[in-house]
């Protein structure tokens, strides 16, 4: 194992680099969706509902694996039929996308579920107040939704960052993709266990600061 | 029967099913008729006549392991090992378990050896396999879209090429990306590698020749082999990691001498490459 990353350290490195930012780029725009479609579920109109409903049973019903494969090959093929032959996708692109469509839908189910974590009574009272709908959303119901929101969410970040792993088969030169490289060039398996640790010290890392956050939001409780 | 029955007798059945399928694919006939599965504790003599080695494969690797349309697993890797088994007298049970697996199962003790067109380097030696003799010398070319028009190195400049993690042809793009200025993506396995070709991600794809030509050939790919990009290769070798099994490996060594100089050698190669 110390040979392992006496070796190989400089690639485990730089391919940790390629998950955090695959990682990042998914958790931001994942954030974007969740909260577009998650407000979608909750407002009161029938036509957002169903167009929140349909992204989350969309996506939700697909694999990680196979939604990678479709953006990545799928898609740009269907693309290139329509006339625009020199359209491509790298895999980072097409696994910003994937990432970010899958973890979006279960964002959005978390936001949903905690905006209706709140008692209806809020904004009845905001709303009889004379505040508009957006305000009281904003100013009254959203606040005391985060504090519920929080833990899951950092819980899905998790699982989004793990979820990273899933993009070396399309190539994606990430943490898993370069596993596979070490393992394969020396036979020696042992290279998964370096891999492990890597993820597992990054993730603790994340808890902490997820426990740190979870602290400053608990105040007014 | 009650719905819940019915499941659970659904769910035997498959669990039964997919038991078979992990089980023996291949055992050699001679000496194995009154064989008992080897305990690992006999003597090195009684070994010899009784022990059932456990030899792992990789699933898909046309020509030297694969499935034909019949059903049957069939190969080079596979029909040498039969051979040498024969000229030997020893018995196996042949795994097809995977690239990944057959590596960690030979590493772990759960299996005696591998045979799955593993290349023979140094890195591996240095992580404790003991590789038999060359069995097969493989060279690495490039795949480009039928119509391509790259035709030398220069041509590559700027472009990204698609590998199969961990392979030689791998290191052989590792080897040339910086000279000639291209990238490297690397894939799990064959098939997405080659999709990516034909998909336009890349513009080339690096792997063994006689790999990339049979599997050309044998599910039609809009591929072609261009000239001018092959190497010299690297033998293939059948390896062990537990020095106890030294034994094994001895007498594949042998077996293969034997099979090469009575002309199985020559007639397995060219039933699969010819």
């Amino acid at each position: 194992m110390v040979k392992i990353v006496q070796v190989y350290g400089g690639m485990l490195m730089t391919a940790m680099g390629q998950t955090l930012l695959l990682a990042l780029l998914s958790l931001f725009f994942a954030s974007i969706l969740g909260l577009v479609f998650g407000m979608l579920k909750v407002v009161p109109n029938k036509v957002c509902n169903f167009i929140g409903m349909v992204y989350v049973d969309a996506i939700r019903g697909w694999p990680l694996i196979v939604l990678a494969f479709f953006v990545y090959f799928t898609f740009p093929a269907f693309v290139q039929g329509l006339g625009y032959r020199s359209f491509r996708l790298t895999s980072l692109q097409a696994g910003t996308i994937a990432l970010a469509l899958n973890c979006g839908a279960y964002m959005a189910e978390i936001i949903r579920a905690g905006i209706q974590s709140v008692d209806g009574g809020q904004m009845e009272a905001a709303r009889s107040l004379g505040l508009p709908y957006i305000t009281s959303m904003r100013k009254v119901v959203l606040p005391q939704a985060v504090r519920t929101m929080i833990p899951s969410i950092i819980n899905q970040f998790i699982i989004t960052l793990k979820d990273t792993s899933i993009l070396s088969a399309i190539g994606f030169p990430e943490l898993t993709n370069a596993t596979k490289t070490i393992v394969a060039n020396t036979m020696n398996t042992q290279g998964w266990m370096v891999a492990g640790l890597m993820y597992m010290v990054v993730i603790i890392l994340l808890s902490k600061l997820s426990g740190y956050i979870e602290r400053r939001v608990r105040y007014a409780q | 029967m009650s719905m819940k029955k019915y499941l659970a007798w659904a769910a035997a059945l498959l669990m039964a099913a997919s038991l078979a399928g992990c089980g023996s694919t291949a055992t050699s006939s001679s000496a194995a008729s009154k064989a008992e599965s080897g305990t690992g504790t006999a003597s090195s003599a009684a070994a010899k006549s009784d022990k059932v080695w456990i030899i792992t494969t990789d699933t898909a690797f046309m020509p030297f392991e694969y499935t034909d349309e019949s059903g049957k697993f069939v190969g080079i890797d596979v029909d040498i090992l039969e051979a040498v088994a024969k000229d030997q007298g020893f018995a196996y049970d042949l795994q097809s378990i995977g690239w990944d697996g057959a590596v960690a199962a030979v590493q772990s003790g759960q299996a005696d050896a591998i045979i799955a067109g593993a290349s023979i380097k140094q890195e591996r030696i240095d992580s404790g396999w003991v590789f038999s003799e060359g069995y097969y010398n493989a060279t690495q070319t490039i795949a480009v879209a039928a119509d391509s028009n790259i035709a030398k190195w220069e041509d590559l400049s700027g472009k990204n090429v698609a590998v199969k993690n961990g392979t030689i042809g791998c290191d052989y793009a590792e080897s040339m990306k910086d000279k000639y200025g291209f990238t490297v993506t690397k894939f799990e396995d064959s098939p997405t590698m080659y999709q990516d070709v034909i998909a336009g991600n890349s513009v080339a794809c690096f792997d063994d020749t006689p790999v990339m030509a049979a599997n050309i050939k044998q599910h039609g790919l809009a591929l072609k082999i261009p000239d001018g990009f092959e190497n010299e290769g690297a033998p293939y070798g059948f390896a062990i990691m537990n020095k106890d099994n030294q034994v094994l490996l001895d007498m594949f060594n042998a077996g293969l001498a034997n099979i090469k100089a009575n002309g199985t050698y020559d007639k397995i190669l060219e039933k699969y490459l010819g």
